[in-house]
């Protein structure tokens, strides 16, 4: 049995704003009969404000799962589309007072219905909006794309693929697919955990910078005869010495800047201050 | 919550019946003694066991020898799929069904790993197995065939007396998880060529934690559970004298009200069905052209989700049990109706109601009263109803699992 909390178990008995708006300005569509729940909302918009003026959902799925879709159309209510993109799951089942783990791809199922909704009133309403068409489809059984995947993991700091199950149902049918959720986990925490320059150890900084002088940057100066090492590092200022044909090259000065410079402040951390003999 | 409880989730568990309580007391206070040892006071507690064994063997038409007590229904088939393997350490090969209970499945997948070939029979859109598939499955590594008397969700019974016979054809022994069947259904292994029969005791009355397996006199065994020489050294472990002397007498209730099963509760468990496809439109039942048990209804609701009608359902008092994903933690419809090819628009919103001699009409009534405005309720909370288009079918591109 869940474990539900008395506003999960209110906003399923007595859900509010049960059904479909007539000529809605958006509607989000989103899962299917087969994949076990669905979601349709709609919305009716201020076209000068761009505010919400109504929202009415209608949802195939488990008690968690409707009461999220009437707790989506309670929060975005009189909110404007800008203010409103940004609802995450998170803040769909904070307004429950929690879900159960298992239960968290409810939220996320609201919180991306409201994305195609938003995307299909800007899109002009030409065509119904089909969130991740044309993306690379992660699970085939429930039909997650990588970018469903990718925000899920972002917004709610997922670690483990079970974590992603619970919350996108990726992985949850045939678990073909395991394997490759592990790995997109794995890549996304390495590049986060990378990007914090300042997190990171003496000799990994030393490492962090080598690897982007000699992929991004000694390959560019190489075609002149000329190349770049690192000499020091102290604090945010990396010190440097041009070697080869760049020693005493007039235009060093130049590449330092407009090479260096640009490739570390990009790759390595924006703050780092360049310096070179 | 109502005060009243309407439970209909007998397939799940059942009540501990009032005399099977009664017999099993002593066993907690005065008579702890164990039936092992050579006094006095322990050694009386064998008659207790012998009384029990006598009476399961007689509800299921075997000897007493041919008896073994278990701590549950995956035990017994677990020693029972074990014991064919290791009798027969040359035959590599098993049998089953694709419907068959998690307790015989997931050993089976295991068993792929460890380097055994499986073949899982299919069923047709009722639930039914074929004789031929089976026949055609055999090799001559076949080691054991595993089918299950009657299914778990829909009730269907499978003709296991002819799967037997067919097994031994080809030197196959046959093993039968029968969880479902004991008690509800008329078993004489004696006519029969099964050689190995499972049985928990909380699906007939007794508590949890108490079955038995059936091994037919000459069966090849080999023992699970290695130790003393309890059960004739075939499971080791200090006898459970409490809950065993309670299967022996739920045996023997089994036995007395299996008329009242048949008839009394058969008519409630059709009134419910008929009285709900009545009333509900677009539903339909799950194995209802096959031979089924009779306290089993499989009702599948269009275009509501499971877990929804069941928590409805709760807040009425009426206790139900559902097929579909939410419930159990999964996020597919369950392997049964995947491998029945029960339409999607029905297999995610199906309920199980399951009977027993405990209930009664007023159960009946309640359901009758309180099922079909939660399914109309949620139907008009749900996206989809007849005529509508499905939207986001395109997306879920069916493919092999």
């Amino acid at each position: 049995m869940w474990q539900y909390t008395e506003k999960v178990y209110e906003y399923f008995k007595n859900p509010k704003n049960v059904g479909e708006i007539e000529n809605p300005d958006a509607v989000g569509e989103i899962g299917s009969i087969v994949c076990g729940d669905a979601l349709k909302l709609t919305l009716r918009i201020d076209k000068a404000t761009e505010k919400i003026m109504d929202a009415k959902f209608k949802t195939f799925g488990c008690a968690s799962a409707i009461a999220s879709s009437s707790a989506l159309t309670e929060m975005v209510k009189g909110r404007t589309l800008d203010e409103a993109a940004k609802i995450t799951n998170q803040d769909i089942a904070e307004f429950l007072g929690g879900l159960p783990s298992e239960k968290m791809h409810c939220s996320v199922m609201g919180m991306e219905a409201l994305e195609a909704a938003i995307k299909n009133y800007r899109g002009g309403k030409a065509e119904k909006v089909i969130i991740g068409e044309n993306e690379r489809v992660v699970c085939k059984c429930f039909n997650v794309t990588e970018s469903v995947i990718l925000k899920a993991i972002k917004v709610n700091k997922l670690r483990t693929v079970e974590e992603v199950t619970n919350f996108t149902k990726a992985g949850g049918g045939c678990r073909q697919c395991l394997g490759e959720i592990d790995k997109l986990i794995k890549d996304y925490w390495d590049q986060e955990e990378h990007r914090d320059f300042s997190r990171m150890t003496v000799v990994e900084k030393i490492k962090h910078i080598e690897k982007v002088l000699s992929e991004d940057v000694n390959p560019k100066l190489k075609r002149d005869g000329g190349w770049i090492e690192l000499i020091d590092l102290e604090g945010p200022k990396v010190k440097l010495r041009f070697l080869g044909m760049c020693h005493g090259c007039p235009s060093s000065g130049a590449t330092l800047k407009n090479v260096v410079e640009k490739e570390l402040k990009e790759k390595v951390d924006p703050s780092l201050i360049i310096e070179a003999e | 919550m109502t005060d009243k409880v309407h439970y209909l989730d007998n397939n799940a568990t059942t009540r501990v019946a009032p005399e099977v309580e009664e017999a099993m007391k002593p066993f907690f206070g005065e008579l702890y003694g164990n039936p092992s040892s050579m006094h006095f006071f322990g050694g009386t507690n064998q008659k207790y066991l012998d009384r029990a064994r006598e009476s399961v063997a007689r509800l299921l038409g075997a000897g007493p020898e041919e008896i073994l007590f278990t701590s549950c229904g995956t035990e017994s088939d677990s020693t029972a799929i074990w014991s064919a393997l290791r009798a027969f350490p040359e035959k590599k090969h098993l049998v089953t069904t694709k419907v068959e209970h998690p307790a015989v499945l997931n050993l089976c997948k295991y068993l792929e790993t460890q380097g055994y070939r499986v073949t899982y029979l299919g069923v047709d859109a009722e639930g039914r197995l074929s004789l031929d598939e089976l026949k055609a499955a055999l090799a001559p590594d076949t080691a054991i065939v595993s089918v299950m008397w009657a299914n778990n969700e829909t009730g269907v019974v499978f003709p296991v007396e002819d799967a037997a016979r067919i097994a031994h054809s080809r030197g196959a022994l046959f093993h039968t998880d029968a969880v479902q069947a004991v008690g509800k259904v008329p078993i004489n292994l004696a006519e029969s060529k099964i050689d190995m029969l499972s049985l928990s005791g909380h699906k007939l009355h007794a508590p949890k934690g108490i079955g038995a397996l059936y091994i037919k006199k000459g069966t090849r065994f080999s023992p699970f559970l290695m130790g003393g020489h309890q059960e004739r050294g075939r499971r080791a472990g200090t006898e459970n004298v409490p809950y065993i002397v309670a299967l022996g007498r739920a045996a023997e209730l089994a036995l007395e009200k299996m008329g009242e099963e048949n008839g009394r509760v058969k008519a409630l468990r059709d009134r419910l069905e008929q009285g709900l496809l009545k009333a509900v439109k677009n539903a339909r039942v799950n194995g209802g052209g096959a031979d089924r048990l009779p306290n089993t209804s499989h009702i599948g609701f269009e275009y509501v989700e499971g877990e929804s009608i069941l928590i409805m359902l709760s807040e009425k008092g009426i206790c139900a049990s559902s097929g579909s994903a939410c419930t159990s933690g999964s996020l597919e419809p369950s392997h049964v109706m995947m491998s029945m090819g029960v339409p999607q628009t029905y297999a995610h919103g199906t309920i199980r109601f399951s009977l027993s001699v405990y209930s009664t009409d007023e159960d009946v009534d309640a359901v009758l009263r309180e099922v079909p405005p939660v399914i109309e309720r949620l139907r008009e909370i749900s996206p989809f109803a007849d005529g509508k288009p499905l939207f986001g079918m395109d997306a879920c591109e069916p493919h092999k699992h």
